[in-house]
């Protein structure tokens, strides 16, 4: 498992793209909406977690198809399904591999682009810790959608609209605690049940995921 | 005789050719007076006037729009525990009527909104979870279209009926807690045997809803009867195919 972890992530970091790519479109998003919305402070501010989430979100989803489908081609994923490591693991694997080179850097850049927005002095930290719990769940589900799609031709825009739904809950808590953050409100309730659906979706998600790929290339 | 033997499509067909004309009758004569009945047949209220009478479409649309993605999580349950064709068909088949119904609750609530609430889309909870709804339905027919292998195509289609319908009741219950909403409380909430419409409304508008059923029984026999057909058409091809 360990093995598959460190050639995950030293295939993304060196075979260029993977990496980079998910943070500058985080950036790119978030630089195009004051241009979209207009520039006043006030009404950026009040945008900003909302923005900062949907946009960390696009940047995960836009990084899913790489997730699957070039193990798909080279043949490794078949190789995977005959090894002696469950599937499920293997997948949480490449879902851990996902969220540490997309999901991190995403969460560790909002706050530099929550400048950029204007973002309530209050709210970094829940904007952080916010992203931080949630995103994770946002690769083990988006793991699920590049199973479903791994085996069918031109599956990107399949995979968005199999996947967005899904995405709905994480990003109604997630917006709600880095709102509620930055107005300075009680953030208790909707964190816990951000950790709670991240939780069981990590405990859950896998098995899908790996009941699916078994499926698809049977 | 057990149901699982109407898993064998012929006898399936058999079924559903002698139940169809019945079924048919029956639901076109519900809608038919149930719509009637609740269009000229009822007074207008003291307050919506005549807009009131949406409600003969709405809530049969929106009852079904959840029951059929509810029979599509049993067919595709059935589908993956005992593998029988006809019951993947069945989900296949229900479907796009689902999304109809969807469609027709959406647009008579905005039609209705209009007037009542002054627009017509509000971001209330019955309303987006519908929309949410919605989007689950297209996935589902996309995938069910995107799939070449028909077993294949079975398979995923149903597991993802599966994780959706756990993640539709997720969101059901975050949107709910994201916005409190504008839409009235259920018309009728079966759980507690009460109602908040009054008599001279329910009973047609309980013959629409049982009206709107049994058209959807009737259309997913008639549609699952033409996947069969489709599915026995390609074999035949194939097989030709072959000889040749």
């Amino acid at each position: 498992m360990r093995a598959l972890l460190i050639r995950d992530l030293t295939l993304a970091l060196r075979a260029g793209g993977g990496f980079g790519l998910g943070l500058a479109f985080f950036l790119i998003v978030t630089v195009l909406v004051p241009f979209s919305v207009g520039p006043q402070a006030e009404l950026l501010q009040l945008i900003a977690p909302g923005v900062l989430w949907l946009g960390a979100l696009l940047a995960c989803l836009l990084s899913l198809d790489r997730l699957l489908a070039l193990d798909f081609e080279d043949g490794t994923l078949d190789l995977l399904l005959t090894a002696p490591l469950p599937l499920e693991g293997a997948l949480s694997v490449k879902a851990l591999a996902h969220w540490l080179t997309t999901g991190l850097p995403l969460v560790l850049a909002a706050p530099v682009l929550g400048v950029l927005l204007n973002l309530a002095p209050a709210g970094y930290l829940w904007l952080v810790v916010s992203l931080a719990v949630g995103t994770p769940a946002l690769s083990v589900i988006g793991c699920f959608g590049a199973a479903l799609t791994v085996g069918i031709k031109r599956g990107g825009l399949l995979l968005s609209l199999l996947v967005l739904p899904l995405y709905v809950p994480t990003l109604i808590f997630g917006a709600e605690v880095a709102r509620r953050g930055a107005g300075g409100q009680e953030v208790a309730t909707p964190l816990l049940m951000l950790a709670g659906i991240t939780c069981a979706v990590i405990a859950l998600m896998p098995f899908a995921s790996a009941a699916v790929l078994r499926m698809g290339l049977r | 005789m057990s149901i699982w033997s109407y898993a064998n499509p012929v006898k399936f067909l058999t079924l559903s050719a002698r139940v169809q004309p019945v079924l048919w009758v029956l639901s076109m004569a519900c809608v038919a007076t149930g719509l009637i009945w609740g269009f000229f047949g009822t007074p207008q209220d003291y307050r919506q006037g005549a807009t009131v009478k949406i409600i003969y479409l709405h809530v049969p649309a929106a009852l079904m729009a959840i029951n059929a993605w509810f029979m599509m999580l049993v067919a595709s349950l059935i589908w993956l525990i005992r593998r029988h064709h006809v019951s993947a068909l069945a989900a296949k088949a229900a479907a796009p009527v689902g999304v109809v119904m969807t469609v027709i609750a959406l647009l008579t609530g905005a039609i209705w909104g209009q007037p009542m609430w002054g627009t017509w889309w509000a971001w209330d909870p019955r309303l987006t979870s519908f929309l949410i709804l919605f989007l689950f339905y297209l996935g589902y027919i996309a995938l069910w279209e995107a799939i070449e292998d028909p077993d294949t195509a079975a398979d995923l289609t149903s597991v993802l009926c599966l994780v959706g319908s756990v993640f539709a009741v997720l969101s059901r219950y975050a949107v709910q807690f994201w916005n409190q909403g504008l839409h009235q409380g259920t018309s009728v909430p079966v759980a507690t045997g009460g109602r908040s419409v009054d008599d001279v409304f329910f009973y047609p508008l309980v013959i629409c809803m049982i009206g709107f059923g049994l058209l959807f029984v009737a259309l997913v026999f008639y549609r699952t009867g033409t996947e069969i057909r489709l599915r026995r058409a390609a074999a035949l091809r194939a097989r030709a195919g072959r000889a040749a």
